[in-house]
């Protein structure tokens, strides 16, 4: 095909122009371009560098480690153990099911440990660490670490993790500690940066949740470069955090030990206190349980078996526990009798075996009645008719202020939570609680710790320790925080006559040393040790019947409050024994043990008990469970 | 002015032809290619694995591949032109149907040394069909409405084919691209100033419909395009690549960080750091200045090639030429205003820079079609 010159000319001319308009709009384009560049990388690259610092920069915290929790003999109660474990992060865990299969050779990994994994997995976000298995063996780790190229994505990591080398001895004292829940944060006023580690232990129950801020110390941080999966580059800068303080508790390892041994078998609780500091030296509620299961992780299956046991395990008792201190709460009666100077020390009153008030009859529990029957002879026999006449001549107001000044119905400054404040109830209480109005029957109840009273094992002990000193004592759990110690906050006078208060603590002496009194069975023989008590049997149903022929959650329950020496008090011991029947036969024994434990410093002579008891003393005491010294305090240094 | 009427004797033969290859043209390509090379390196944190190895491979057979090619005379390829076209269009209706069902959805086919797209074939394929039509075609009929519908359709079948994929950035310019030639060519304006207006109306409409009943796309469609305008609204989302370009672009400032040095990139914060986004380890790591070079080479392959192209008094040589270079231009041009958050991310390469043999391979035998036109371009005496 031929065409004419002037049409390729002119064509081409055409092409030419159109050629230089199509490169002209390029180069205008690509001017722009540049220009864009320009503005991007010049004028606001401040802007940008600012945001790639903040893109790739981020701030790791470094858990510190928590403070340490030891006895007022410095034997470590709560420390923290290095602990072994490997984990696997989404973005790495390709080859999953050959790596599992592998460690299922190697260290044996379970198959609801692998079911739990892919799970957790599925999850997860791609750099989150899924932990494989905790608290590996140091040989299952280093086995681990020796096999990572058939591993891939496998980390080992080490970390601190609570431990608690006393086991059960501590578990309602100590509490324990176990990851935040989102239930936790929304409790908190200030959410500490360490809470949004995942998992980050914190202070569950006893002095761990009550001194958490205390304990916790302060956040490191390392500074790392990240790419976009939030898998670390490298690090930048690290500062470690701050431990936490260290506790040092007023408590004494061994004589809590005593405590939980002798204690065993029953759902019972105890206090020993020191009566001039108010010290706690012990408080053991049984049974017991070993609180490394919560650090771990406990089963279903074993917190179910805790929960639903009739003896309660859980709630610490010595504490949290409200009793009605029968008799026990007998001295309260007669100081506040004796202060409105309604009977005198000498005074008998006439016991037939029950008394008359309002219609109703009330009886003693020795129905054969006690006859004429003074201050001492009342505490010594634990005679009812005669408080029952002090109820009615002082007033349930007097009684119940003159609990109070020793110490019931009020709620101390410990740290332990979920402790009851007991009740001493008065003539205002009942309208606020009840609706109705105080009667006179009321006052006779409340006079021999029975109705409305109710009293922690904690109170009782107080409230020995400040009928045995005469002074305001305050108990005392943290001796000192980061070797500060504490203030003793026991303090002045209870401004109740020396002379009254005398004739109770005679009344108590009798209690345990006169051939007559309640708990003559359980006394000390040694001189400079003797016990000054009170028995209680508070009852727990109406109708009078045997204990034996009752089922135990119907029993009475056996309470014994005392202090010793008798002529210069060193120690108040309480005990009460759920159900367990009469004060005399089983809280009496179990207080006098107690107290010799204390007082020698160690498990307690024969010579101590009365000659005829020391063969059943010698099988009682050899049979006890106890812990020797090195069992597992030295422990931890297999690491 | 057809080939055939030309004085053959002013046309270099044989191997002297080698004097007549553009090489500036070659050299221009390799400087681009060697910028991709260290930026490759670059992103596998210092290595020639990966990347920055098969892809100087893949270069060196690229440039025997465009020497060869430039060495075999236009109107050879100008003969080849249809044959190409029908090829790759059988090509992409090959991937089309049998790659949904045998290979999941691939839009490639493997050939053992490497992977065919089949669109890349189509760009430059296109390229010489329209310019070969356009030479065929009598001057007087380039505006006739008849003989414009038929390159038309010659565009929009594989463009429809590429859409289909879906591959928007590669439908593009595919139309982008033969529109070109077609203006080259010498279309009447007021067919684009037609196109343009009705584009402009369309882009109207579906903005001004949005939220009315008869709104023209989908709630999602919208939102994308919102995205695009505003990447900060979802920055972890659909406006995450942008964002994250756009920082590690900005980061680079003058002189950039250095080589090797660029936290974005090198930290995986960017998407795709090896294909689409390397511009933005270029410009983090060498700063504006890298970023400007770039550039300016890119200009420099452009311009060469239209200097080619105006003194080629083949109109096919010329037209091929100038479609080449265009798209090779839409190519650059794309992919740097999506980076720089100006173009919305459609997935198109940095040619020559971005790793990946289909795209490189096809860009140099492209050259080598634009390199033939150059060696055997008429030369008129005096």
């Amino acid at each position: 095909m031929r065409r004419s010159p002037a049409d390729t000319a002119e064509s081409a001319k055409k092409l030419t122009r159109r050629t230089l308009f199509l490169g002209g709009s390029q180069l205008v384009f690509m001017g722009a371009l540049g220009l864009r560049m320009r503005y991007m990388q010049v004028d606001q690259a401040e802007e940008f560098r600012l945001l790639a610092d903040e893109n790739r920069l981020k701030i790791h915290l470094l858990p510190p480690a928590r403070g340490l929790i030891y006895d007022r003999s410095g034997t470590v109660i709560a420390e923290n153990e290095q602990t072994f474990r490997i984990v696997i992060r989404k973005e790495d865990a390709s080859q999953l099911d050959m790596v599992l299969a592998e460690l299922e050779t190697l260290i044996g990994l379970t198959q609801d440990d692998q079911d739990r994994v892919r799970k957790e997995l599925k999850n997860a976000g791609p750099s989150a660490p899924v932990t494989i298995l905790d608290r590996l063996t140091w040989e299952a780790f280093s086995t681990v670490a020796a096999n990572a190229p058939a591993l891939p994505g496998v980390s080992p990591e080490v970390g601190l993790s609570r431990d608690y080398p006393l086991k059960d001895d501590f578990a309602h004292l100590i509490g324990y500690v176990g990851p935040v829940s989102s239930y936790d944060l929304s409790r908190m006023d200030h959410i500490d940066p360490l809470m949004r580690i995942p998992k980050f232990p914190i202070g569950k129950s006893g002095v761990e949740k009550m001194m958490e801020d205390t304990l916790r110390g302060n956040a490191g941080t390392v500074r790392v470069e990240q790419n976009v999966h939030g898998r670390i580059i490298r690090e930048l800068e690290r500062k470690e955090g701050i431990a936490g303080n260290n506790l040092q508790l007023t408590l004494d390892h061994q004589l809590q030990n005593f405590v939980q041994a002798r204690l065993a078998g029953e759902s019972a609780s105890a206090v020993i206190m020191d009566v001039e500091t108010g010290d706690i030296l012990a408080a053991g509620s049984t049974p017991a349980f070993d609180p490394n299961l919560f650090v771990r992780g406990i089963s279903i299956i074993n917190y179910n078996a805790l929960l639903e046991n009739i003896y309660r395990p859980l709630p610490s008792k010595s504490v949290q526990g409200a009793y009605p201190p029968g008799s026990t709460f007998k001295m309260v009666t007669a100081l506040a009798a004796l202060e409105a100077g309604v009977v005198t020390p000498d005074e008998t009153v006439r016991c037939m075996g029950h008394t008359e008030v309002g219609g109703r009859r009330f009886h003693c529990w020795k129905r054969a009645g006690h006859g004429n029957i003074n201050l001492t002879g009342s505490l010594r026999h634990s005679c009812d008719v005669y408080y029952y006449e002090m109820a009615q001549r002082a007033g349930i107001e007097n009684i119940a202020a003159m609990g109070r000044r020793l110490g019931l119905g009020e709620e101390y400054d410990l740290p332990l939570p979920g402790m009851s404040s007991g009740l001493m109830p008065d003539k205002q209480w009942k309208r606020d609680n009840r609706g109705a109005d105080w009667v006179i029957g009321d006052s006779l109840n409340a006079s021999i710790g029975q109705g409305f009273v109710l009293t922690t094992p904690m109170q009782l002990a107080v409230m020995t320790s400040r009928l045995a000193t005469g002074r305001e004592i305050v108990p005392r759990l943290i001796k000192s925080i980061d070797g500060v110690e504490q203030p003793i906050k026991s303090g002045g006078p209870l401004n109740i006559n020396e002379n009254m208060l005398r004739s109770v603590r005679q009344g108590m002496y009798e209690v345990s040393n006169s051939n007559r009194g309640t708990a003559y069975s359980s006394r000390i023989v040694t001189d400079g040790m003797r016990l000054a008590g009170k028995t209680g049997t508070s009852q727990t149903r109406n109708a009078v019947v045997n204990n034996k022929n009752v089922p135990w959650e119907e029993r009475d329950h056996a309470l014994f409050v005392a202090f010793a020496p008798h002529d210069a008090p060193k120690y108040a011991v309480s005990v009460v024994i759920e159900h367990g029947g009469g004060g005399s036969t089983a809280a009496a024994p179990v207080a006098r043990d107690l107290m010799l434990f204390a007082l020698h410093g160690a498990v307690p002579p024969l010579a101590s008990y009365p000659q005829s008891q020391r063969g059943t003393i010698k099988t009682l005491l050899d049979a006890l469970p106890l812990r020797t010294d090195g069992d597992n305090a030295t422990k931890r240094s297999n690491a | 002015m057809s080939y055939l009427e030309h004085n053959l004797k002013t046309v270099p033969t044989g191997l002297s032809k080698i004097l007549f290859v553009n090489w500036a043209l070659v050299v221009l390509l390799t400087a681009v290619a060697c910028i991709g090379f260290i930026m490759l390196y670059s992103n596998a944190g210092g290595a020639f694995n990966p990347w920055a190895a098969p892809q100087m491979k893949r270069f060196g057979v690229g440039l025997g591949l465009m020497l060869m090619i430039g060495m075999v005379p236009i109107w050879f390829w100008r003969n080849m032109a249809g044959v190409g076209y029908v090829l790759s269009l059988v090509l992409l209706l090959v991937v089309e149907f049998f790659g949904d069902v045998g290979m999941g959805a691939q839009r490639w086919i493997d050939l053992g040394f490497m992977r065919l797209q089949p669109s890349e074939l189509m760009k430059i394929t296109l390229v010489m069909l329209l310019a070969g039509y356009y030479d065929w075609l009598d001057i007087k009929k380039v505006s006739h409405p008849l003989w414009v519908a038929i390159p038309v359709f010659l565009i929009l079948l594989p463009t429809a084919l590429v859409l289909k994929q879906p591959d928007l950035g590669t439908s593009l310019l595919l139309v982008f691209g033969g529109a070109i030639v077609m203006f080259a060519a010498g279309v009447s304006w007021w067919y684009f100033g037609a196109i343009a207006a009705m584009g402009g109306t369309l882009v109207t409409f579906v903005f001004s419909s949005r939220g009315t009943p008869w709104q023209l796309l989908k709630d999602y469609q919208y939102r994308r395009i919102d995205t695009f305008l505003d990447p900060s609204s979802d920055p972890l989302g659909a406006g995450y690549h942008i964002t994250q370009s756009k920082i590690a672009l900005g980061s680079g400032g003058w002189t950039g960080r250095g080589f090797m040095q660029g936290t974005q990139s090198r930290l995986n914060f960017l998407p795709e750091k090896h294909t689409d986004f390397i511009f933005t380890t270029l410009a983090e790591e060498f700063g504006f200045l890298g970023g400007i070079s770039l550039l300016m080479l890119y200009a420099g392959i452009v311009i060469f090639c239209l200097i080619s192209a105006m003194n080629n008094k083949d109109r096919f040589g010329a037209l091929v030429t100038i479609g080449i270079a265009a798209t090779f231009f839409l190519f650059f041009a794309v992919n740097m205003s999506m980076v720089m958050g100006l173009a919305p991310v459609v997935g198109v390469p940095l040619p020559m820079v971005s790793y990946g043999g289909s795209a490189m391979l096809v860009l140099m035998v492209a050259f080598g079609i634009v390199q033939s036109a150059h060696i055997h371009r008429p030369r008129t005496k005096s």
